[in-house]
């Protein structure tokens, strides 16, 4: 089976975010696999496992971006394609979708995995964009997965619970964080990622990389200073109140 | 000091490990003084229990300086972990690997670096310290055995639920020290109650006793005889890993201040914009910086293959003796919370004080350096 996981470098979330105009910086910053992506590949690696087949991970971002390539490489996964060109800077998610999917199509695919969503951009469209472009169907908020034979069940996170979901492979599946516990990388996994192939194409689309413009970032709004309610005895009962109000329970 | 690109991402991988999976549970088991097995078999599965050791023998067939790097960032949120994995794999996985039979090797040593076991390495006794050439413990022949009597003293690892065994040392009939593969569960093999101690509560450390425990002659580990003098040549390995967690702890007693003299405000402003305080935090990230270099020269010439035995003991001597040093400034700077549990400074400052007693004292170690050095010490 070819399993390709969709990966993306993201600048460490721990670090505060800087801007480039309008746009996140994303080259000269400390960059990470998305955290995201680390059930996708984990995910990728235990189906290969249990059913056979290698996983290939492919990933879109400038050139430093191969260090998020490699920490996958570095979990398990058997090569990787990265896409970097200059003028893919600032693709919107459609068109980081058609670079994407043209990069998976001359891969070769049975199965895509991908995060939910990313973690720095978050607009969590790309996965059923790619499926769309692909013409194959996609499953979305995976909590489980289970192969048989070609088809892929999986468990569909929603509010209140979770849906069964069967399709047909080729299909995309995106993962929630729940999936798995994506393992830690081998000092010995670490030196052979250096060594496993990473195609590194430019870019398979031409066209414009995006539709997009932002006009302007703005700080999110001051969170407001909580309640506070004295127990009178009825603590309990108001905290209910609260959550039942929020639709928490 | 040189690692490479991989030895830095691996650091990264150890470290998110240890926040993540470690650190939790540390103060937890601390307190408790019970040793937390779930980590430390957690540890295995990471391969974090065998690094150095081939795979062929259940290792990771990683590298001495990957070693250090995870003894180090164990000991940056919990020593007493670092310890563990210390103890088994420079004392114990260390001797069978560079002495065992084939044999022994894959009887023993492999589910040791696999990470299902640990191990003790029983040298020190009620009597014999510093002078383990003083050891009073014997084993005489008796037929296809050998029949081991006496005692151990501070026995890392020894009484845990996944122990596997102990290499004890004892004095043959010609007066020669040998050593010898001890399973746990051997008749007349007694493991001792857990001791008190002031700091590494988490790690398990035993008085053993052994009464005409009797051990076939294939568990003579090395050549008869040779064993002390082999020996001692290996210590010279974990001492350097004893300054990379010495090194760890120190930076973990800086992360603590830097985190705290943030937070924590007097005289209307954080603690940290006082030169007073900023002085001490230097003076740390300083000494830390210079002691790290000195763990990862001695590491390289260690895995090069080249001497190292003067520097792993002004390592040892130097890294420990700073830990003790930050530790205490570092509960100096938290002030009053410094001397309370519920702040990791306490526990980092009552586990420091041992790093200079174990694995040769800081006495031992200016002994071999002055001998090093081509100076008479006169000890005879």
């Amino acid at each position: 089976m070819n399993i390709v996981v969709t990966v993306k470098q993201i600048p460490d979330p721990n670090v505060a975010p800087q801007l480039d105009g309008n746009r996140l910086k994303r080259t000269g910053v400390a960059g990470v696999l998305d955290p995201g992506d680390e059930f996708g590949v984990e995910a990728g690696l235990q189906i290969a496992a249990a059913h056979g087949g290698e996983v290939t991970v492919v990933s879109m971002g400038p050139a430093q971006a191969m260090e998020a390539v490699r920490k996958a490489l570095s979990m398990g996964a058997t090569k990787g394609v990265l896409v970097s060109d200059d003028a893919l800077q600032g693709s919107d998610a459609l068109h980081t979708a058609r670079v994407l999917a043209e990069a998976i199509k001359n891969t070769g695919f049975d199965l895509i995995i991908s995060g939910v969503e990313s973690t720095d951009g978050y607009t969590g469209v790309v996965p059923q964009m790619i499926a769309s472009i692909l013409d194959i169907p996609s499953a979305t908020f995976a909590k489980s997965i289970e192969i048989n034979g070609d088809t892929v069940k999986i468990n569909r996170q929603t509010e209140k619970g979770y849906d069964e979901v069967e399709v047909q492979m080729p299909c995309v599946i995106t993962v929630t964080a729940g999936v798995n516990e994506p393992r830690y990388p081998s000092f010995k996994g670490i030196v052979e990622a250096k060594k496993k192939p990473v195609d590194e194409p430019g870019s398979p689309v031409a066209g414009e990389s995006t539709s997009q413009n932002v006009e302007s970032v703005n700080d999110a709004p001051q969170r407001g200073a909580g309640e506070v309610v004295e127990d009178d005895g009825s603590g309990a009962a108001k905290i209910a109140d609260f959550l039942a109000q929020a639709k928490v329970i | 000091m040189s690692l490479s690109p991989e030895h830095e991402e691996f650091r990264k991988v150890v470290r998110a490990f240890a926040d993540r999976e470690v650190r939790p549970k540390a103060a937890y088991y601390d307190e408790r003084a019970e040793f937390p097995t779930d980590v430390i078999l957690a540890c295995g599965e990471q391969g974090f229990l065998g690094l150095p050791i081939p795979e062929r023998y259940g290792g990771a067939g990683a590298d001495y300086l990957s070693y250090l790097i995870c003894v180090e960032e164990l000991a940056r949120v919990d020593p007493s972990v670092a310890i563990t994995v210390e103890a088994h794999t420079s004392l114990v996985c260390n001797l069978l690997y560079h002495f065992g039979t084939e044999d022994q090797k894959t009887r023993w040593l492999t589910p040791l670096a696999a990470g299902k076991k640990i191990g003790a390495f029983a040298l020190t006794e009620p009597g014999a310290g510093s002078d383990a050439g003083g050891t009073q413990t014997s084993a005489r022949e008796d037929g296809d055995d050998y029949v081991i009597n006496g005692a151990k003293m501070f026995i890392t690892n020894s009484g845990t639920d996944i122990s596997l065994l102990a290499i004890a040392t004892a004095r043959m009939a010609d007066g020669q020290i040998s050593a010898f593969i001890v399973p746990v569960g051997t008749p007349g093999f007694e493991i001792g109650r857990k001791l008190r101690k002031i700091g590494w509560h988490a790690s398990d450390t035993r008085e053993l006793a052994f009464t005409d425990c009797r051990v076939p002659k294939h568990n003579l580990l090395g050549e008869s005889g040779k064993g002390f003098n082999q020996f001692l040549a290996q210590l010279d390995d974990g001492r350097i890993a004893i300054a990379a967690l010495a090194v760890g702890q120190a930076q973990g007693c800086l992360d603590e201040c830097l985190r705290y003299v943030a937070e924590r405000r007097q005289f209307g402003r954080p603690i940290g914009s006082f030169q007073a305080i900023q002085f001490k935090l230097a003076d740390m990230a300083t000494k830390i910086h210079h002691a790290k270099l000195a763990v990862y020269h001695a590491g390289n010439l260690r895995q090069n293959g080249d001497p190292f035995k003067i520097e792993a003991s002004m390592t040892k001597l130097f890294a420990t003796e700073m830990a003790v040093d930050i530790a205490r400034e570092a509960v100096q700077v938290h002030g009053g919370y410094g001397f309370i549990e519920e702040f990791p400074v306490a526990r980092f400052y009552r586990d420091s004080k041992v790093l200079e007693i174990g694995e040769g004292t800081s006495e031992v170690q200016r002994i071999i350096i002055a001998r090093q050095l081509g100076l008479d010490p006169g000890l005879r």
